[in-house]
């Protein structure tokens, strides 16, 4: 079933020698083993470069994330030490037609999430015209009922999106996540893109890749067309739990690349339904707060009271319209994983649309059909719990144990609702550079989605890696890497 | 800039003059120790710790050595020379995005290196030696301040918090000194008592160069107390305090800040125009206590300026 380079044109060169290609779709390499076109400038400088240089390139790298303090905190005894997110020292590289592709697919995705977000904080029509059963909606814990009727500045719900998408093995691009409440990774995209600039500036010229640059001035317009009533020079705030939480060091750099103020719970003031930051010069008005907390902490007046990270008042604030906040609270509705299954009639029915990008296959364990048959087949799919992010509460079928499965089995049975299945998809694979030579590995795509006035991609994206050989799993928490994505201008 | 923020640099400074003046006396005073015969040992001790500000224990139950460890290392005693450098440390992570990566660098280092394992024992074996670790990363860490951070708002308030503490520690340490040694000159009139208080402000040298090393103890206090020159005096400190006061004032813009630049300057001017003599004939200890009052009143004032102001008081304006 696998086979090896060794047919292809390549055989005898050395660096590709683990290269494997499997049922997977891989990203550099065709089913013959011939380089894909867009992938010819990368592989003609590999085949010039010997592996010490590659190594030599990775330190370089590897050192500049280092230095530049690219790192997130590293828990437990070793008090302040910090660690670099893997960094993999090959691009990943989408080409100008898929990515159009993407582009279209997900501002036709976000722009009906959106609206399903408003209609069921509002009128709730698709529920009473039986298309999503209202029961997904009440039963799911991020729905908010403290939003219900509440206006958003704008109409928008999700300011900010990192979509999860996959290549599944005929190479359609795939959404296999919404992440519509607090997604991270876009600092790595960007410093990333810096470093690549470094490592590899002749071919990173050669291949005209469209700017990821343009994101912190794309990230503040957005922010600002969020201002409740439009001043001037709108008060932005980035808040953040504090300096203890792995993802500090994203929150610094958005800031200061963004040119916004950072701030914890403990610097605003709610006073007379108005939001102020405490400053040396007195209390400043805050406009727009893009909140890197998730709903439950936000207000402890508002939601859980045992939140110390979060702003007393700042939900009456909210309701009131004097500050926007981004995302909206309740938005985890909309990313729930079972709800998931319903996006594509949810992009019918708002938009009148057939949805660009697909969904993959999901089975609901709340239908009593599509649970008997997953939990007769427990070892070929991939159990989510519906709430979860990060990779945790995930069962992957195939490189699970009997006793793993047996604890899904009974989870699920416990709790049908917080639960769905997915066929184990093999994401794609691409060039990644291990132990002194190219290997395949896997990997997905998170490009981000700014939505103000208007919704804008900035072309690019994280792509994430699973560097273990064969692992399908990419996130950062359970050992994945990251690499930078070129998308070619054309 | 937020309330916060310059909070934290205020005490990270703070916590680092705290942690080198400690370490001075400690180093200082074991040094004495080598003169003097063991009786002397406990009050010398249990001078140290008023000087520091802390409870003063029974003579009985001073045991030299074991104190200067806590002094030093003990982290269950929030102003050891230890606990001071982690606070630092700890505060200055808090605003890491604000100060320069050098500055973060080198307190990092000196943290680590004060948290050593084997640093216990080098305390056994050479205790000067930790403690000149100490004293050389502050002054590194300064050195790298003032060259790589902006001379800013947050610089200000790194200033503020260094000479505040300086200059009430340098008050309480003159004023335990002079309420235990008599400062005429007779028999009783110990050199080596006053060259250890010089010493423990740095001044030993630069009162030579001043007075000649001949020891006379209003010289000693004119100089410590008030010396526009010598940076480790009482009136060169509040000098510092109110220049970086008043730039915070500018920075800010704040109309309140009237209250705060009078005490200030107020300070400044009981300093920059007192009479030694004056001083000692009117009670140096009532004098050096009303100084640290004061200090201490600058230091409220201004926190609740620019950090703890109640909402209301700032809606007002």
């Amino acid at each position: 079933m696998q086979n090896t380079l060794s047919a292809s044109a390549v055989s005898d060169f050395s660096l590709f020698r683990n290269y494997e290609l499997g049922r997977a779709f891989d990203e550099m390499f065709d089913a013959a083993g011939h380089p894909r076109p867009h992938y010819l400038p990368l592989f003609e400088m590999l085949l010039d470069t010997s592996s010490e240089e590659l190594q030599s390139k990775q330190k370089t790298a590897d050192q500049s994330f280092l230095h530049q303090g690219i790192t997130f905190t590293v828990y437990g005894r070793d008090e302040g030490t910090e660690r670099i997110f893997p960094y993999d020292l090959l691009p990943r590289i989408v080409t100008a037609k898929a990515w159009a592709h993407i582009e279209r697919g997900l501002v036709q995705r976000i722009t009906a999430l959106n609206l399903f977000l408003r209609d069921i904080y509002h009128e709730g029509r698709i529920l009473a015209d039986g298309v999503v059963p209202r029961e997904m909606i009440y039963s799911c814990r991020q729905f908010r009922r403290q939003m219900r009727g509440l206006q958003v500045p704008r109409g928008i719900y999700v300011t900010v999106t990192g979509t999860d998408l996959i290549r599944l093995p005929d190479g359609e691009f795939a959404v296999l996540e919404d992440n519509l409440r607090v997604p991270s990774g876009v600092s790595y995209m960007l410093t990333n893109r810096r470093v690549m600039k470094r490592t590899f500036p002749a071919l990173f010229q050669k291949c005209g890749v469209c700017p990821v640059e343009p994101y912190a001035e794309a990230l503040l317009a957005t922010l600002r067309a969020l201002a409740p009533n439009p001043r001037n020079e709108p008060v932005i705030a980035l808040l953040t739990p504090g300096v203890f939480i792995s993802a500090y060091f994203e929150h610094t750099f958005l800031a200061r690349q963004v040119g916004i103020e950072l701030v914890e719970g403990r610097d605003l003031v709610v006073h007379d339904n108005f939001v102020y930051m405490r400053t040396t010069a007195g209390l400043r008005r805050v406009d727009v707060i893009y909140r890197r907390i998730d709903d439950d902490f936000i207000d402890p007046l508002a939601f859980r009271s045992d939140s110390i990270l979060g702003v007393p008042g700042l939900f009456h604030a909210y309701r009131a319209g004097n500050v926007a906040i981004a995302n909206a609270v309740g938005t985890g509705v909309a990313d729930d994983k079972a709800l998931y299954a319903w996006v594509p009639k949810i992009i019918r029915y708002y938009l009148n649309e057939d949805p660009i990008l697909n969904n993959v296959e999901t089975l609901l364990m709340t239908d009593a059909a599509q649970r008997s048959h997953v939990l007769d087949r427990l070892d070929q799919y991939v159990v989510k719990a519906v709430g979860e992010s990060g990779g945790y509460g995930m069962l992957i079928g195939p490189h699970s144990t009997a006793a793993q499965r047996e604890d899904f089995r009974r989870r699920i049975l416990d709790n049908p609702r917080n639960y769905i299945a997915q066929p184990t998809i093999q994401l794609s694979t691409a060039p990644c550079f291990i132990k002194g030579g190219v290997e395949a590995r896997h990997v997905d795509l998170r490009p981000y989605v700014l939505y103000g006035d208007r919704v804008t991609i900035v072309p690019g994206g994280l792509t994430r890696v699973a560097l273990t050989r064969g692992s399908l799993v990419v996130n950062s928490s359970q050992g994945g890497g990251s690499k930078d994505t070129w998308v070619l201008q054309q | 800039m937020l309330s916060r923020v310059a909070d934290s640099l205020y005490w990270m400074s703070r916590y680092l003059e705290r942690a080198e003046h400690t370490g001075r006396l400690v180093d200082v005073h074991l040094n004495l120790m080598l003169d003097q015969s063991a009786a002397s040992a406990e009050q010398r001790w249990s001078r140290v710790l008023a000087a520091l500000g802390h409870p003063v224990a029974p003579l009985s139950q001073i045991e030299p050595y074991a104190l200067a460890q806590t002094l030093t290392f003990d982290m269950a005693n929030h102003s050891s020379v230890a606990a001071c450098i982690s606070s630092a440390r700890e505060n200055a992570r808090q605003v890491r995005e604000q100060i320069s990566s050098e500055m973060w660098e080198e307190l990092n280092r000196l943290f680590h290196e004060v948290k050593r394992a084997d640093m216990e024992n080098l305390w056994e074996t050479e205790p000067l030696e930790f403690l000149r670790v100490v004293k050389e990363g502050v002054h590194l860490f300064h050195g790298v301040t003032d060259s790589t951070m902006s001379h800013g708002e947050g610089w200000q308030f790194i200033q503020f918090g260094r000479y505040i503490e300086r200059a009430s520690s340098v008050a309480a340490l003159i004023d335990v000194h002079f309420g235990f040694f008599p400062a005429v000159a007779s028999e009783a009139f110990d050199q080596v008592e006053w060259i250890g208080l010089l010493r423990s402000c740095t001044a030993f040298e630069s009162y030579c160069k001043v007075y000649t090393p001949e020891l006379k103890a209003d010289r000693i206090a004119e100089f410590l107390l008030l010396n526009a020159e010598f940076p480790h005096s009482v009136r060169f400190a509040v000098d510092r305090v109110r220049a970086s006061l008043e730039a915070i004032q500018e920075f800010t813009n704040s109309r309140k800040a009237d209250h705060v630049s009078r005490l200030a300057g107020r300070l400044r001017a009981l300093l920059g125009y007192g009479q030694i003599h004056e001083i000692m004939v009117g009670g140096l200890h009532s004098y050096l206590t009303d100084i640290q009052r004061q200090c201490a009143e600058i230091n409220r004032c201004a926190h609740e300026l620019y950090v703890s102001y109640p909402v209301e008081a700032a809606l007002e304006a």
